[in-house]
């Protein structure tokens, strides 16, 4: 039975794929086409909060200034100063995951409560000083005109189409890199601190340097989304890297579920496609959004990722019932590790 | 040394709503270990309440702000009710979480409900004094003197009344006050309730001087948190202490260096003393 | 001697929580720290663990200097413990909640998770493999598949013992292993500490329950207001004047 839903899993993995390899094909409309692309790069940011708030228990509600910090690093590379496309996303990811680092050093002495305060005035900092340094970032104003990427041999980016796939890419590369941090000893650590940092500690865990890495990693992510935002939008204003965005971004994970590896992406798109279906409604969205939020946080914490596998665990007991299989502990197992 | 006793006077009256505002936020961390994102929106909503008040039906400048902080009051209990106290034993992650939900659900409700203009509330007290040489506004010697006088009204009830008591009881020890059989849940609703209240206090003051509008309390929101994090997380004497610190820091940086900087300074000081005493400044050790 | 304290001490806020301690557990046996309410003897472990820093003394494990180590260097160092409150993850299986218990012996890091090397893979392999042999030691791996919070809290009890023992430790530090269990589970986990001590484990543990101390501990240390009052075989200590006179005075706290 448990084999039979993994088998399933694969194939509902495989059939998703698929979809998503044709959607450009499906979509011909370029207004629809981008909102779908947009989905996934909030995607992308929304599995770097994963790791550090899902996977390791931290909060950080400074996670659009590294967004931003990504997107500003290749934004001022090419249009500034001309920069091609491919080193600036590099430099990108690698800028963001380094302040990340750097600021975890200090970030990560707090806790708790702390720390989640700490970040979010990182996170203003981040955003005063774009909005400010004129010179650098075009202040208020913003940059405009960042460039597509420079094509790589056959395959040229100059439309929606190609960097649908070009982002569709990087969501899976993030996917990937998730799903093996999940399913690897260093994940395992971060959800041993996740569950109990001493607990974590006395298992001979090193809980400083584990959340450094997941920090690092986070926010390394967030810059990768910011650079791929900056170059499928073309315009970078300070609005994005402030607070509200972090909070939106906090709010994707919890529609899909924290801690889970679908959830980030459920999330994400189901969220930002929704809203942007709903444009009648722009006005109403946070109003629906707020209460939302406090009946999933309160009724359904795990979100949507969290009641699709209560919703498994109940079939499979009443399967379970039925075929009066005798230890029902142990029928769950095989299947969960999947699930991670 | 004019200009700097009028900006003296200025981060006094500044200083002042800083300290209300963030005395209902510390409260509320004290007592139930929730840090209230929502605080900010709390107070924006305080400060509209006194607009309506004053403008659609003309009610006294000073009973419209006691109107808005009984209506405030009463939606802080209801926040408590129906979003925190559902919480009380979940992970911390959560509480901000349901907090930045509370402030999304306010914010954009204020922004549907009455637009996103700026407004100007009119205030009787427009008049300029002239103290000691100094031409101060009216308004501004009416926040410090109001701040003052409800700070005093709050000590005065945490000290020497039963209710009161009842939070600082919890506050210092919550286990033994459950021992002696005080109600939590009372206490619980009484926080929030005197929290949302100061905050429309202080909103209602500054307003006009500021004006109000729908972010009114965003960067307030951050502020506040900045106060209360250098004053130690739940400490009253710390937020007042902040408070003032961060009014000063503020404008005495924006007359003398920029603007810019000056919008910062908090966060930056707040970075800063984060960075070096991972619980705040005053805080009662780990 | 395995473990060893000298003038082990900390002060919090002027008050002398532990007083210049002196200890030592020999290879292969089982000491007790025996006191009542607020004696220092979590504080003592915490110390011996780095999960506090010491302000006076030393610890010595196997002649190896641990004084000020970090807590999660002490465990590289064959120093597992355990707490009262068993700290496991519910929602997680038993099997789950054991596999990063010999992450402190593995060396894979974000590198090998992305590139799923072979050092990965031998690694995961080897910690799982260890997860289950503690658990069967334990007497807990036919409960491998469930959640922690569907089991018992003897078997959680048993579980964060395997857990310990997944870190290949030296010596185990158990913080009340018996706390919130009845007699015969009591007696159940006692069974399970000599058996700990039969495969050459040394196990240090703190305990409320004298019945369970006396017939278990090769040695015993009392502790009071943070000093040490007596040590030695049980019934020396039972006899112990001082030790009668520091458990009645302190008798009506005994349950708080």
């Amino acid at each position: 039975m448990a084999a039979l839903s993994k088998h399933w899993k694969k194939i509902a993995l495989v059939v998703v794929f698929v979809i998503s390899l044709f959607v450009p094909v499906f979509v011909q409309n370029d207004y629809f086409l981008g909102i779908i692309i947009l989905g996934y790069v909030w995607a992308i940011a929304t599995y770097g909060l994963n790791i550090l708030l899902g996977y390791t228990g931290q909060l950080s509600l400074g996670h659009a200034g590294f967004f931003g910090i990504g997107a500003y690093t290749v934004g001022v590379l090419t249009v500034n100063y001309e920069f091609p496309f491919w080193p600036s996303l590099l430099l990108a990811a690698i800028a963001s995951s380094v302040l990340g680092f750097l600021i975890g050093i200090f970030a990560l002495r707090t806790r708790n409560e702390y720390f989640a305060i700490f970040t979010l005035g990182v996170g203003f900092v981040i955003y005063l000083v774009i909005e400010r340094w004129e010179g650098l970032t075009g202040g208020a104003l913003g940059l405009i005109g960042v460039p597509y990427p420079e094509g790589i041999g056959p395959i040229q980016f100059d439309g929606p189409e190609s960097i649908y796939y070009l982002i569709l890419g990087f969501l899976i590369l993030t996917i990937y890199i998730a799903w093996s941090i999940a399913n690897s000893l260093v994940g395992r650590s971060f959800m041993a601190i996740r569950n109990s940092e001493e607990l974590a500690a006395a298992t001979g865990i090193n809980v400083g340097r584990a959340k450094q890495l997941a920090f690092a990693i986070s926010t390394g992510i967030a810059g990768l989304a910011g650079g791929l935002y900056a170059t499928y939008i073309g315009f970078l204003g300070p609005a994005i890297v402030n607070v509200p965005t972090t909070f939106e971004i906090l709010l994707y994970l919890l529609v899909g579920g924290m801690g889970s590896l679908s959830g980030p992406l459920v999330g994400a798109f189901l969220v930002t496609t929704l809203f942007q279906f709903l444009q009648q409604f722009e006005a109403y969205r946070l109003v629906i959004l707020g209460p939302i939020v406090v009946i999933l946080i309160i009724f359904f914490p795990k979100g949507l990722a969290g009641l699709w596998a209560a919703l498994e665990t109940r079939i499979k007991a009443m399967r379970g019932k039925g075929e009066m299989s005798g230890d029902a502990g142990a029928s769950e197992e095989p299947a969960k590790e999947e699930a991670k | 040394m004019e200009l700097f006793l009028q900006q003296l006077v200025n981060a006094i009256a500044l200083g002042s709503v800083y300290s209300l505002a963030a005395l209902g936020l510390t409260l509320v961390f004290g007592v139930l270990r929730i840090p209230n994102l929502a605080h900010g929106a709390l107070y924006m909503i305080g400060a509209y309440v006194t607009y309506f008040a004053l403008t659609s039906y003309g009610i006294p400048y000073i009973v419209a702000i006691g109107i808005s902080a009984a209506v405030l009051a009463l939606i802080g209990v209801i926040v408590e009710r129906l979003v925190f106290h559902p919480l009380r034993n979940a992970p911390h992650t959560h509480h901000l979480i349901a907090a930045v939900g509370v402030l999304f659900f306010l914010q954009s409700g204020a922004q549907v409900l009455w637009g996103s203009e700026f407004r100007e509330m009119p205030s009787p007290f427009t008049g300029i004094v002239n103290v000691f040489g100094l031409n101060i506004g009216q308004q501004r010697l009416v926040v410090i003197f109001a701040s003052i006088l409800v700070m005093v009204a709050l000590y005065l009830f945490l000290k020497k009344t039963v209710p009161g008591q009842t939070i600082e009881a919890i506050e210092q020890d919550r286990t033994g006050a459950s021992l002696v059989g005080i109600d939590a849940n009372r206490v619980s609703m009484m926080t929030f309730a005197i929290s949302a209240a100061l905050a429309a206090i202080a909103a209602s003051l500054v307003a006009p001087i500021n004006l109000v509008f729908p972010t009114m309390g965003e960067a307030l929101n951050l502020k506040v948190f900045a106060i209360i994090i250098l004053g130690g997380l739940g400490s009253i004497p710390g937020a007042i202490v902040g408070g003032f610190a961060l009014a000063l820091a503020e404008v005495f940086s924006s007359t003398y260096i920029s603007n810019a900087f000056s919008e910062a300074i908090g966060f930056l000081f707040l970075l800063v003393v984060l960075a070096v005493r991972p619980t705040g400044l005053f805080s009662k050790g780990a | 001697m395995l473990l060893k304290t000298e003038n082990l001490g900390i002060t919090f806020g002027g008050l002398k929580a532990v007083n210049e301690v002196d200890f030592e557990v020999e290879r292969g046996t089982v000491a007790a720290i025996i006191g009542p309410n607020g004696a220092g003897k979590s504080t003592f472990f915490n110390l011996m663990s780095g999960f506090h820093k010491p302000t006076t003394g030393t610890v010595t494990l196997d002649g190896e200097n641990l004084t000020n180590l970090p807590a999660h260097k002490t465990v590289r160092s064959g120093m597992a413990r355990t707490f009262q409150t068993t700290n496991l993850f519910m929602e997680d299986t038993v099997l789950d909640n054991l596999i990063v218990g010999h992450r402190v012996r593995t060396k894979s890091n974000f590198f090998d998770a992305i590139f799923r090397t072979p050092r990965l893979r031998r690694e995961e392999k080897e910690s799982r493999e260890r997860a289950m042999e503690a658990l069967e030691f334990a007497g807990v791996d036919r409960l491998a598949n469930r959640t922690v919070g569907s089991i018992s809290q003897e078997a959680q009890k048993r579980v964060s013992i395997a857990l310990a023992l997944a870190t290949d430790p030296k010596i185990l530090l158990l913080d009340e292993p018996a706390a919130g269990v009845n007699n015969e589970e009591t007696e159940g986990l006692a069974t399970l500490i000599r058996k700990l001590v039969e495969h050459d484990y040394t196990v240090c543990l703190v305990e409320h329950k004298m019945s369970m101390v006396m017939g278990l501990a090769d040695k015993i240390m009392v502790l009071h207001h943070g000093e040490k009052i007596a040590e030695g075989a049980p019934k020396e200590v039972a006899s112990n004047e001082a030790v009668i006179e520091a458990y009645l005075g302190a008798g009506e706290e005994e349950d708080a």
